[in-house]
């Protein structure tokens, strides 16, 4: 009551002020709760699988037949860390080098132009790069690199959804780490130089030494948006949830099979539960991977950072 | 020729390679997408919805997509940016500590990195604890999730560039903390916050997996908030897994359509931006 008639006794200006105060509070405090809401709403919906079978079960049996009971996520959680793998193996080392030539080595001018032109890239919709997959790696790997390897493959397989991947994180890497790389001090690289380093000598024990925590953090962010991405592997990998022996065979990923079978079959008990596990399986481990970006960043530049 | 710069060599060769691997992937797809999409492109495709058949090889368009995604991508982008400028607004130093800003932050960060299909089953079990099917609003509200985190950001960024004696010259004429944001923070950050906006619709017209499930799909251009809704990049994901090539570059001019509006957009950011930077004080 005594806060209500202060209120009313305000000018109209002060109004203004509390009123508007108050809603971006409720808009800021919306935002920090979403994330726990959708944690929480996860973890509830999973509870009835969780409660009938242990976690331990779940995650490292193979026998997916939900209309037999079985709820083995181990073939989705291996096929998902194929293709990540894959991806990364290609994209890592490549990002890294080319970030390096385009900070150190490109000029001004062309350094820029293909920033801008990275940045543009990394705003090209997934399934924009899911189709250039069907159109050119798919029968790229059917018939060139399969045979060239003595394998049969339809080229919807592992290996096709690692490599598009590896595309679609170059500009996540590429754009961070050219920043890092312009953010080392001149001052490092003149010392280095003054002691009769070469170039390469300079970027490889100076300039990479202190870019490192920010180069680290740049692919800890390209795996988790690899982890998650969903359509561009939904379209190419083939959507089978079976232990593959192979990368020319089809797999599934966490994120590709839940967008191709949700909202299916929900009439099978669990079947509904085990796709929010699965879901939160991949929250909880992009988080991870975040976190300790963050805290990489925040440790070695102190406060503020990405 | 030493050692030294015999490494110094080869590490060149490699990192030029990498570089025409990224550039040469990168322009590809473009270029894959721009030509064949270019050719299968045809005034109907875009005037029409798709007609019975059409994904065995009737007749018809997508403009059931094309308005689909931009009432989906625009309605997103409209209500993220209310609750966007606001959180914007308020992680300033005037009403906030640095502390409460530094966790709001956090959780955007977070937020960011969350996959969007995680978001599509969020909304879809909302949706199916509401008892609502799927429909136009369920996909604008995931999109708007999607695009709060990317847009805040972006505001914040241009935000926090305003110069702190700009500020304080308005609280000497008298001026309280909202005034100063909306007539003078606001207006200078107005570049930043422009190519944040126009950023975060791009980000939402492309994602296709938060609206599978919660925006679902249609033939009919949607007429009220409560209908099923198609759009561009769930279309493209439908008709690329049809097996006919026909269907097939149809897939293909839709991406060519979706492509042209996120590079348009992205263009459009950076010309805005340079007009509007004429306004501001240095």
């Amino acid at each position: 009551m005594k806060i209500l008639r202060a209120f009313i006794s305000m000018d109209s200006r002060r109004k203004k002020v509390v009123i508007t105060t108050k809603l971006m509070l409720a808009a800021s405090a919306l935002v920090c709760a979403l994330l726990f809401v959708i944690i929480l709403i996860l973890f509830s919906g999973s509870l009835p699988l969780l409660k009938q079978e242990s976690i331990i079960n779940i995650l490292f049996s193979s026998f997916w037949n939900p209309g037999k009971g079985g709820f083995g996520l181990y073939p989705i959680i291996i096929g998902t860390v194929y293709v990540t793998g894959i991806a990364m193996l290609f994209s890592v080392p490549v990002s890294i080098l080319s970030s390096i030539y385009i900070a150190e080595y490109a000029e001004g001018r062309v350094r820029n132009i293909i920033k801008s032109f990275v940045d543009v890239l990394a705003g090209v919709p997934s399934v924009v790069y899911g189709m250039c997959a069907i159109i050119v790696l798919v029968p790229l790997v059917r018939d060139y690199m399969a045979p060239f390897l003595g394998a049969t493959s339809t080229g919807f397989c592992i290996l096709t959804a690692g490599m598009i991947l590896a595309i679609m994180v170059f500009p996540i890497i590429i754009s961070i780490c050219v920043d890092v790389f312009r953010a080392v001090p001149n001052e490092l690289r003149e010392v280095s130089y003054a002691i009769g380093a070469t170039k390469w000598e300079t970027i490889k024990h100076v300039v990479f030494r202190a870019a490192f925590p920010g180069v680290s953090s740049a692919v800890l962010l390209g795996f988790g948006r690899a982890f998650g991405e969903t359509m561009a592997v939904c379209m190419v990998v083939g959507n089978i949830p079976r232990l593959s022996s192979s990368v020319f065979e089809p797999g599934t990923t966490l994120a590709a099979f839940i967008a191709t079978n949700f909202g299916e079959m929900m009439s099978v008990p669990f079947y509904y539960s085990a796709m929010m596990l699965m879901a939160l399986i991949l929250i909880l481990v992009v988080l991870i991977f975040n976190i300790i970006a963050k805290i990489i960043i925040r440790k070695s530049y102190g406060g503020g950072g990405r | 020729m030493n050692f030294r710069t015999i490494e110094e060599n080869i590490f060149k060769i490699l990192m030029f390679i990498s570089l025409i691997a990224v550039m040469g992937s990168l322009i590809g797809i473009m270029a894959v997408v721009l030509i064949k999409g270019g050719a299968a492109l045809s005034i109907g495709m875009v005037t029409t919805p798709p007609e019975s058949g059409y994904y065995l090889g009737g007749e018809g368009g997508i403009l059931n997509a094309i308005v689909g995604s931009v009432y989906l991508a625009s309605g997103a982008t409209v209500l993220a940016f209310f609750i966007s400028i606001a959180i914007a607004i308020y992680l300033q130093r005037e009403f906030t500590s640095s502390k409460a800003a530094g966790i709001i932050r956090t959780s955007l960060d977070m937020l960011w990195g969350i996959p969007s299909i995680v978001y599509g089953v969020f909304c879809f079990i909302v949706m199916m604890y509401l008892g609502i099917g799927t429909c136009l609003l369920a996909g604008i509200i995931a999109l708007t999730m999607i695009e709060i985190p990317i847009m805040t950001r972006g505001m914040d960024e241009a935000i926090k560039m305003v110069p702190p004696e700009l500020k304080e010259s308005t609280y000497v004429l008298g001026s309280n903390r909202i005034e100063t944001a909306i007539k003078v923070v606001l207006r200078q950050g107005l570049p930043g916050i422009t190519s944040a906006v126009l950023l975060a619709f791009g980000r939402g017209i492309g994602d296709a997996a938060s609206i599978l499930f919660t925006a679902g799909f249609s033939d009919h251009i949607p007429a009220s908030l409560f209908d099923s809704a198609a759009a561009l990049p769930t279309m493209i994901f439908f008709l690329s897994a049809l097996p006919s090539p026909e269907v097939r570059d149809r897939a293909y001019a839709a991406a060519f359509i979706l492509l042209s509006i996120v590079l348009l957009i992205s263009l459009a950011s950076r010309l805005l931006t340079n007009k509007f930077s004429r306004y501001i004080i240095k």
